[in-house]
């Protein structure tokens, strides 16, 4: 149930994206995400179908354990493809009682949820690739420019970091948490919204101390090793780019080529 | 009235790549009145098994009877289940959110639908039972001190008027006068009230003062089935898996090399004070 929920989780084994340096990992979901957004027509959707598909192969994660994920926005996908399908003006398709769907409404229902979908997919596919410390090392790296403007970006990556470290300890005390609380006989999945909203305190009062307590603990170990903020600070194994990081570097360049490509010419037959 | 566990298996996290065969072939009763330890290693399945007790995880397979009745059938009520068999977990006291201790005590009751009277009444003996002083009945449960707290929240589960209370490892985190009213407060509400006790630890000396049979588990199989005298004889295979029988007894086997005439299944304090003092008299 609660295990369930893989965003934000890393999966171990040997592959060559987990190998890959964290920033490079980060760019390639960016321009990833980039591409959804540019692509226009079906071709580039088939481009970032094949992308994907290359991608999930080469990290050897099972493609169950990424899908697993999706559940959780399974309702908000619903909403939008819902929201795109009645209210989009165009030319109408079917006509039943008050609701029209039109052909620019299901074009833009199904385009919306292949790219919600792809979305999370690639970026549930960067967290389960890379180990959160990882991902904050490439992200206070590659942001490290930022600096200039006085963007203290090494302390926003380290409450990243810390955030995602805490997601599956916070997720593990919700899963004891409800437990004990079953056992003494609390209801948390009958009865109405306000009912279930209602059981929900004594799940998330406790778990609000608990994070607290835990905050507070890990506050007084960090301060008690001398931890003091980014300044002068040095890294253990500091991040180097590899040959094959190089590499991924122009495929992934390559691919967005390929998806402006795609979509320039799309508007070149069109017009 | 017993519990029975038959051919009990559990896997964690099915079909991925961290596959974790917690229960393995589990198989035992627990008889009404009994007073149970279940010892085991950190990680050796005793709290996954105890969750199975009170059907907060449902075996892969394997069947439990409470009472004569498969707790997995169709329409079996397990929030009846929950109520008789009382569970109270490791660290209970982070399961406490109410704004004071009585309604804090009030809320297992209440769920099992019994009417605000009769869950009052409930909650008020089960404090009573606990020993907690009645002026602190009204105060919010995160001001008490830590062994307080777990009284409370014992108190908690005890208010549903359990048949059977299981303890999730009840004296982690207490100090030596913390544990011994834990384990006296378990000890009478066996012997007054007739609850039936498991008792969950990895500490011998807990378990081997006050338990009538232990059952030994390691890498989610039981290991041994016994009586604290029978299971803890076997003091090396113990060992073997990480635990180790209680330190008397270890003390009346180097007293018994000495050359004294002392009794080497000696396992709680009382017993081995008897058998020195009888041995020096001689």
């Amino acid at each position: 149930m609660i295990r369930d929920i893989t965003l934000g989780q890393y999966y171990q084994t040997e592959s060559r994206i987990h190998r890959l340096d964290p920033r490079v990992k980060l760019v390639g979901t960016m321009i990833f995400l980039i591409s959804l957004f540019i692509s226009q027509n079906v071709l580039c959707y088939v481009a970032a179908t094949i992308y994907l598909i290359c991608i999930i192969c080469l990290s050897k994660v099972p493609f169950g354990y990424i899908v697993r994920g999706m559940k959780a926005i399974a309702v908000i996908m619903m909403i939008t493809v819902i929201f795109n399908l009645f209210l989009t003006a165009g030319e109408p398709l079917v006509t039943f009682w008050r609701f029209t769907i039109t052909y620019q409404g299901l074009k833009n229902a199904i385009y919306t949820a292949v790219r919600l979908t792809y979305l999370i997919l690639g970026s549930t596919l960067m967290t389960l690739t890379t180990t959160p410390n990882d991902l904050t090392d490439g992200m206070e790296r590659g942001l490290g420019f930022l600096k200039i403007f006085k963007l203290p970006v090494h302390e926003i990556a380290m409450m990243m970091s810390i955030a995602l470290r805490f997601i599956p300890i916070l997720l593990e005390e919700t899963d004891k948490i409800m437990k004990a609380q079953q056992a003494r006989g609390a209801d948390f999945e009958s009865g109405g919204m306000i009912r279930r909203a209602k059981a929900m305190v004594p799940l998330l009062v406790p778990l609000f101390v608990s994070a607290f307590r835990r905050a507070n603990d890990l506050a007084l170990a960090m301060e008690s090793r001398c931890y003091h903020g980014g300044e002068g600070r040095t890294k253990m194994k500091p991040l180097e780019y590899k040959p094959w990081d190089i590499r991924a570097y122009i495929i992934l360049a390559c691919y967005l080529a390929i998806v402006i490509l795609l979509a320039i010419l799309d508007i070149r037959i069109t017009v | 009235m017993s519990i029975i566990l038959d051919h009990v298996n559990y896997i964690y996290s099915r079909g991925t790549s961290d596959e974790v065969k917690a229960l393995d072939d589990i198989s035992f009763e627990i008889k009404d009145g009994d007073f149970i330890g279940l010892i085991g290693h950190t990680g050796s399945g005793k709290s996954t098994l105890v969750q199975h007790l009170d059907g907060l995880l449902k075996a892969t397979s394997g069947h439990i009877y409470y009472n004569g009745e498969d707790i997995y059938d169709k329409g079996y009520n397990l929030k009846s289940l929950r109520s008789k068999v009382g569970l109270v977990f490791q660290y209970p006291e982070h399961q406490l959110f109410e704004e004071d201790v009585f309604k804090d005590v009030c809320f297992g009751p209440k769920n099992i639908g019994l009417t605000e009277g009769e869950a009052e009444i409930a909650a008020y003996q089960a404090l009573k039972a606990v020993k907690l002083p009645e002026e602190l009945f009204y105060v919010s449960p995160f001001d008490l001190s830590g062994g307080q707290k777990r009284r409370v929240a014992i108190a908690g589960v005890l208010a549903m008027e359990p048949e059977v209370l299981v303890l999730d490892e009840p004296t982690a985190g207490l100090d030596p006068e913390g544990r011994d009213e834990i384990l006296g407060l378990v000890k009478q509400l066996h012997d007054e009230e007739g609850i039936t006790i498991i008792l969950v630890s990895h500490s011998m000396e807990d378990v081997a003062d006050y338990v009538h049979h232990i059952i030994v588990m390691d890498k989610g199989r039981i290991h041994m089935n016994g009586t604290p005298k029978e299971v803890f004889w076997h003091a090396s295979d113990l060992e073997r898996i990480g635990l180790a029988a209680p330190r008397v007894t270890y003390i009346m086997r180097k007293l018994k090399q000495a050359g004294y005439n002392v009794d080497t299944t000696a396992t709680t304090l009382s017993e081995a004070a008897d058998s020195v003092l009888g041995a020096v008299r001689l």
